[in-house]
């Protein structure tokens, strides 16, 4: 079967440890984790992992069924780049003195749609959300000219067909 | 904080009034109010404030002492096994606690409930590799069905309710609760009440009717339907369905190891063992039968071979409580899902009378060949040498096929799985899919414990029995009857026969030179005896069972005996060797 990109979606309690028990389903079939990203979900308490592989779709669907066994996981869903819409945040540390000396540097700005956040004597940030090629791309037009720090989230993910988390919720205190 | 966050379903307390108690005393507490009076362990120092309360409580709450923690995990395993209860096991924090992830991890892969208790050094410390500090809820999640951490007193009651409700609900599975030392001194107002759900966790799926009916359909137009059953029957107390649904359409049943004695091995439509090294007719007749209803059972790799030859021309069936099991190794045209008992329940209704017996004689006839080129030889053997067939067999006739029988892993296990005879459920205990050795002796303890008015022998080979030895001091200290059979070929057997069919006889560090057992046996005050020749197995063995006593019996089996038939690693259930 073909390797292809998958999002898994984990909706779960947010308690100690979990985020070791996820992790160690991709250890234990030593699958590389490309990106995870853990924050708060749209139901109040429950936080959403969101974790990119690259690997078979059959892989994906028994890591999916593995995750939601774990005692603490509400629901877990997986989905091709296709079924989702996706974003990652980079942020890129640059000498001021760039703006001045290289006239390309603006050029790059305002082609890649980033933002400046600050800018300091010393340094300025610039803010990139969009597809990794995106953030990619920026990072290689920027690298000519020295970046001093660069950071890129994991992946952060809607999908476009519905989640139904919060009835599966709703049936659990009703039944 | 977690605590808001467990959304556990609570009933109304059971007790309305609270009392004011230290948390180690509550944990007694918890253990009694879900009816555990009976636990395993070894005590030290972060776990202390709990044994005090067991020293206050021991009228109530019998504790027996391990000699090792990992002979702790391994009898309540043995005890959850024979009952059908959560085994409960407790040690210390650091080394204690490392020594029970064998058991813990034996118990996950098995689906054995089991619970364990671990000190923790205190809160203030946790992080500082203070004195006999281990993360032991990093080393145990992978091999847990859960884990946590209670660093306070009040958590106790919700944490020890859910540990129960999860351990043994859905799969079984082994949940370890590691309780830091100040929350064992902390003093709390304690209530108690029994969890009852988890809204992330559901353990036991409503089967699906329109499923059921498929499957009838296809059970009962199938020409040649064949049942394997495994230790979902068992768990999912289905024995009965089981006997039904196969007495009803007349279809051979085959069994995984965790699924022996959940059916008469003498009931005629029971036509033995699945997998390396189990019968004959159920391994090549997987791959000739039409429909393959697998019931509580998980395709393990040692019950189907090659799974790219294994039962492609069948309609797949399988019945399992686990979602994460279905379509895992071998793909399901029809995955019901749920209890085994609630869906044969659904099921039997729907099923038509039937009897297949050309199928049916096709496995008598495989077990004709089987049993001249192999059970011939194992159970009635003409050579010299004793062979552990006929230690079994002796066994089954002492017993009348009654006994509970608890065995190691190695050659020893897979002879005894094949030839002991059940009359009754949950009488076979063993390490299946870990293949735990030293698991037999301490798993026997903790099976008489739970069988008091049954015979429980433990069958172990002599590498195995090594790994546990020390655990004759519990069964002396306890004067738990026990029978132990040690069937010494002096080598660690199953690898030796892999070596010598394998490896060109290379006996790597297979060869034991082995203490006299005997003398050991009654160095911890066992009765003891040895035998090496045929005329004195039965006598010694009807002695044995008829002791009131434990007793410690060495059979000398001949050395360099194999297995058979085996299916070769790697290979097809169709290419099953006898010889």
């Amino acid at each position: 079967m073909e390797k292809k990109w998958f999002t898994i979606s984990v909706y779960a309690e947010n308690n100690v440890g979990l985020l070791n028990r996820i992790s160690g389903i991709f250890l234990k079939r030593h699958i590389n984790i490309e990106s995870l990203n853990v924050s708060k979900s749209e139901i109040e308490q429950v936080s959403k992992f969101t974790i990119v592989i690259n690997t078979t779709e059959d892989w994906t669907r028994k890591i999916v069924a593995q995750i939601e066994k774990q005692i603490e996981v509400i629901k877990a869903f997986y989905h091709t780049d296709e079924e989702t819409i996706y974003q990652e945040s980079a942020l890129f540390k640059i000498a001021s003195h760039l703006l001045f000396d290289e006239p390309q540097i603006q050029n790059i700005i305002s082609e890649s749609k980033s933002k400046i956040v600050t800018v300091s004597r010393e340094y300025f940030v610039l803010a990139k959300t969009g597809r990794r090629h995106e953030i990619d791309e920026m990072h290689d037009n920027l690298e000519p000219y020295g970046i001093m720090q660069f950071v890129r989230s994991g992946r952060i993910t809607v999908s476009k067909a519905e989640m139904p988390i919060t009835t599966l919720i709703n049936e659990f205190y009703q039944s | 904080m977690s605590m808001q966050t467990l959304k556990e379903k609570k009933p109304e307390p059971q007790n309305e009034t609270s009392i004011r108690i230290s948390g180690a005393e509550a944990i007694i507490h918890c253990l009694l109010a879900e009816d555990v009076n009976l636990i395993y362990g070894y005590p030290g120092g972060a776990i202390m404030p709990v044994y005090d309360e067991l020293y206050k409580f021991q009228d109530k709450l019998h504790h027996v002492l391990t000699r090792h923690e990992q002979g702790a995990t391994h009898a309540a395993q043995g005890f959850a096994r024979v009952t059908g209860n959560v085994g409960v096991a407790i040690a210390t924090s650091g080394p204690g606690a490392t020594n029970l992830v064998t058991g813990l991890a034996d118990a996950q892969i098995d689906s054995t409930p089991m619970i364990c208790i671990t000190g923790q050094v205190p809160r203030h410390l946790l992080g500082s590799d203070a004195f006999q500090e281990t993360d032991i809820i990093g080393i145990s999640t992978p091999v847990t069905k859960w884990n946590y951490q209670i660093t306070k007193a009040a958590e106790i009651p919700e944490i020890m309710a859910k540990a129960f409700y999860i351990a043994k609900s859905g799969r079984p599975g082994p949940v370890l609760i590691d309780i830091t030392k100040n929350a064992q001194f902390e003093e709390f107002d304690f209530s108690y009440s029994r969890c009852i759900g988890v809204r992330s966790y559901k353990p036991s799926p409503k089967p699906d009717t329109a499923k059921i009916e498929s499957a009838a359909e296809l059970i009962n137009n199938a020409k040649r339907p064949y049942i394997v059953f495994g230790h979902g029957v068992i768990l999912g107390k289905a024995e009965n369905q089981l006997q039904t649904l196969v007495e009803k359409a007349g279809i051979p049943s085959a069994w995984t190891i965790l699924g022996l004695s959940a059916m008469d091995t003498d009931h005629p439509l029971n036509v033995g063992m699945v997998g390396m090294h189990g019968n004959y007719g159920p391994n090549v007749l997987t791959n000739e039968c039409d429909v393959l209803i697998a019931i509580g059972m998980r395709f393990d790799d040692r019950v189907t071979g090659n799974l790219d030859t294994y039962a492609k021309q069948a309609k797949v069936i399988h019945f399992e409580i686990d979602p994460a099991e279905i379509d895992k190794n071998v793909k399901a045209d029809i995955a019901v899902l749920g209890n085994a008992q609630e869906s044969l329940d659904l099921l039997l209704p729907l099923i038509k009378e039937n009897k297949h017996e050309a199928w049916h004689n096709k496995f008598k006839k495989c077990y004709e060949e089987e049993y001249n080129a192999v059970i011939k030889n194992d159970l009635y053997p003409t050579k010299e040498g004793l062979t552990m067939g006929e230690v079994i067999e002796e066994i089954n006739l002492a017993s009348e096929n009654k006994a509970v029988i608890v065995t190691d892993v190695g050659q020893h296990q897979m002879i005894a799985c094949r030839y002991a005879k059940f009359k009754q459920t949950k009488s076979n205990i063993t390490s299946g899919g870990l293949g735990t050795m030293g698991f037999a002796l301490p798993a026997a303890i903790g099976a008489k414990m739970g069988a008091m008015d049954r015979e429980v022998v433990a069958i172990i080979g002599d590498g195995g029995y090594q790994m546990t030895i020390q655990e004759l001091a519990t069964i002396f200290q306890n004067k738990t009857p026990v029978k132990i059979v040690v069937l010494n070929n002096g080598h660690l057997g199953m690898v030796r026969q892999w070596q010598e069919l394998f490896f060109e006889s290379r006996y790597a560090s297979t060869v034991m030179t082995n203490p006299d057992f005997v003398k050991i046996a009654e160095g911890y005050r066992i009765e003891a005896k040895r035998v090496k020749e045929r005329k004195d197995l039965k006598p010694t063995i009807q002695e044995m069972m008829a002791s009131k006593e434990p007793y410690f019996l060495e059979v000398c089996v001949e050395n360099e005996d194999n297995v058979f038939p085996m299916i070769p690693s790697g290979a097809s259930v169709s290419d099953i060797r006898l010889k």
